[in-house]
């Protein structure tokens, strides 16, 4: 008789989470920031079509980084729960929390139960009032959530960019001051191509759906 | 429709589409019904007007009732028939073109969100067959023609296009007799609001279960307008002062404005 191959799940647990570490630190940079006239979600992302940036619901945004077909089933699921439950009860009664906590559940489940764990981090964010109202909310490939205040930076190289951001914003920060400050944190060499440049808004104090996608021409006018 | 992208789909995965609620028995008379909607072409797009009220058998079950509602940022959905299942189907249409858009990234074709209203009313052809039918009227700016573009349904999920201006309801003969006469092709946005108000005093004129405006109340006409800067709503204070000059040129001509029966410069 064969004896069985025994790993310890301290083990395991190490080995996933450094394999999706590794998964995540090859892909460039998103940073979701609260500004006084809307939160800006920031990605360095070249391409068009594939957005690491979505809308959710009304006053509620997503952001990605890692591998795409993965966040964008996670992104279609934040959807579909959310207009489930704003055509079930209220459009007044989706909030992050409810789906940071979906989240949450879907990616620490596949991460102790699959093979293979998601490479992906995830930020969602709910415009509130004033800056200080906003809700940041950071997902881990784990499940693990993190209640950010002001700014969220994931991807590649999440803490030096995360240290740039510090040094340059600030929270009551307008939204030039904003995205200047996140793309200098995006390309610590300074040359950040305005082309490989997403960048969208959740609006504050508008009614029904706040996200909008800004064009190549607002980023400009945003950076000038 | 990619059903990835059908939010309806999605609830008829999950078991929680609404459905069959009551299985009603020719009750015409037990659920309120909407009645007059009008839509009207004009050169920038299209108007949409509705009377507000709601009807069960004789009795006025609404009488501030709204029948005409903004589809997404570019299309309009004004309703007649049961009002209870034609407001949920509103408001599962809006939804299914937001999801789809949100999902997609980009919003439906004109063309595409007229189809979808097609197949949501066969959905409800069960109910419609029983009484509960709903008629809605549907309209919308074409990004990709540049023109307003006017569509109606049967209760089988007919889908038709309509040329310059439709009316559905019980009230909808006496509009579009109205609007036949006075409804001019080209118009700018100023008339076919004008021409809408007077269809719809024409239908509360003639028919019963179309309410006119209520100026002791304040109760004036629903009127949307959709062109090439998306859906707005007008007013209802200007509603409220067209409507009251309307009523103004009526006292001294009832039947509203007179067609003229030879064309400037033509013969009989």
């Amino acid at each position: 008789m064969s004896v069985p191959y025994y790993v310890s799940p301290e083990q395991i647990i190490a080995d996933k989470a450094e394999f999706a570490r590794k998964g995540i630190a090859r892909g460039r940079s998103v940073i979701v920031a609260s500004a006084t006239d809307a939160i800006y979600f920031i990605a360095d992302n070249p391409s068009r079509a594939l957005h690491k940036i979505g809308e959710i619901y009304d006053r509620i945004g997503f952001a990605a980084v890692g591998k795409y077909n993965e966040f964008e089933n996670l992104r279609v699921a934040g959807v579909r729960l959310a207009d489930t439950r704003g055509y079930s009860y209220d459009r007044t009664d989706v909030t992050v929390r409810t789906i940071a906590n979906a989240y949450a559940q879907t990616l620490g489940s596949i991460f102790i139960e699959a093979a293979k764990p998601f490479e992906v981090e995830i930020a969602v964010a709910e415009v509130g009032e004033s800056p200080d109202t906003d809700q940041l909310y950071r997902i881990s490939f784990d499940g693990s959530v993190h209640d950010e205040a002001g700014f969220i930076s994931m991807g590649g190289d999440s803490e030096s960019v995360g240290n740039v951001m510090k040094d340059n914003w600030s929270l009551g920060s307008g939204a030039r001051e904003t995205v200047r400050a996140a793309v200098k944190a995006l390309s610590p060499d300074g040359e950040q191509e305005l082309d490989s440049l997403e960048v969208a808004t959740l609006t504050r104090g508008r009614d029904g759906r706040c996200f909008r996608r800004c064009s190549q021409d607002d980023i400009a006018e945003l950076l000038r | 429709m990619n059903p990835e992208s059908s939010f309806a789909h999605h609830l008829e995965n999950q078991g929680k589409l609404p459905n069959a609620v009551v299985a009603a028995q020719g009750e015409d008379q037990n659920a309120p019904h909407g009645t007059t909607i009008v839509a009207l072409r004009h050169a920038d797009g299209v108007v949409m007007a509705g009377d507000r009220r709601a009807t069960m058998g004789n009795i006025i079950a609404q009488r501030d009732i709204q029948k005409v509602f903004p589809a997404d940022e570019y299309s309009l959905i004004g309703i007649a028939g049961s009002a209870g299942i034609a407001i949920e189907l509103v408001r599962l249409f809006q939804v299914e073109l937001e999801h789809y858009e949100k999902i997609e990234g980009t919003p439906l074709s004109l063309n595409g969100k007229a189809n979808r209203l097609s197949s949501m009313l066969r959905s409800n052809l069960g109910l419609a067959m029983q009484g509960m039918a709903v008629v809605p009227l549907f309209a919308g700016f074409d990004s990709a023609k540049r023109i307003g573009r006017i569509f109606s349904y049967d209760i089988t999920g007919g889908r038709y296009e309509e040329h310059d201006f439709f009316a559905v309801g019980s009230g909808s003969q006496f509009a579009r007799g109205a609007l036949k006469k006075i409804n001019a092709v080209d118009q700018s946005e100023e008339d076919a609001i004008a021409a809408a108000i007077e269809a719809l005093f024409d239908a509360a004129d003639d028919d019963s279960a179309t309410g006119g405006p209520d100026i002791s109340r304040g109760i004036f006409p629903v009127i949307y307008t959709v062109g090439p800067t998306g859906v707005s709503e007008i007013d209802t204070e200007r509603v409220s002062e067209l409507s009251r000059e309307m009523l103004q040129r009526r006292t001294a001509h009832p039947n509203g404005p007179r067609a003229r029966l030879i064309p400037e410069g033509g013969t009989a």
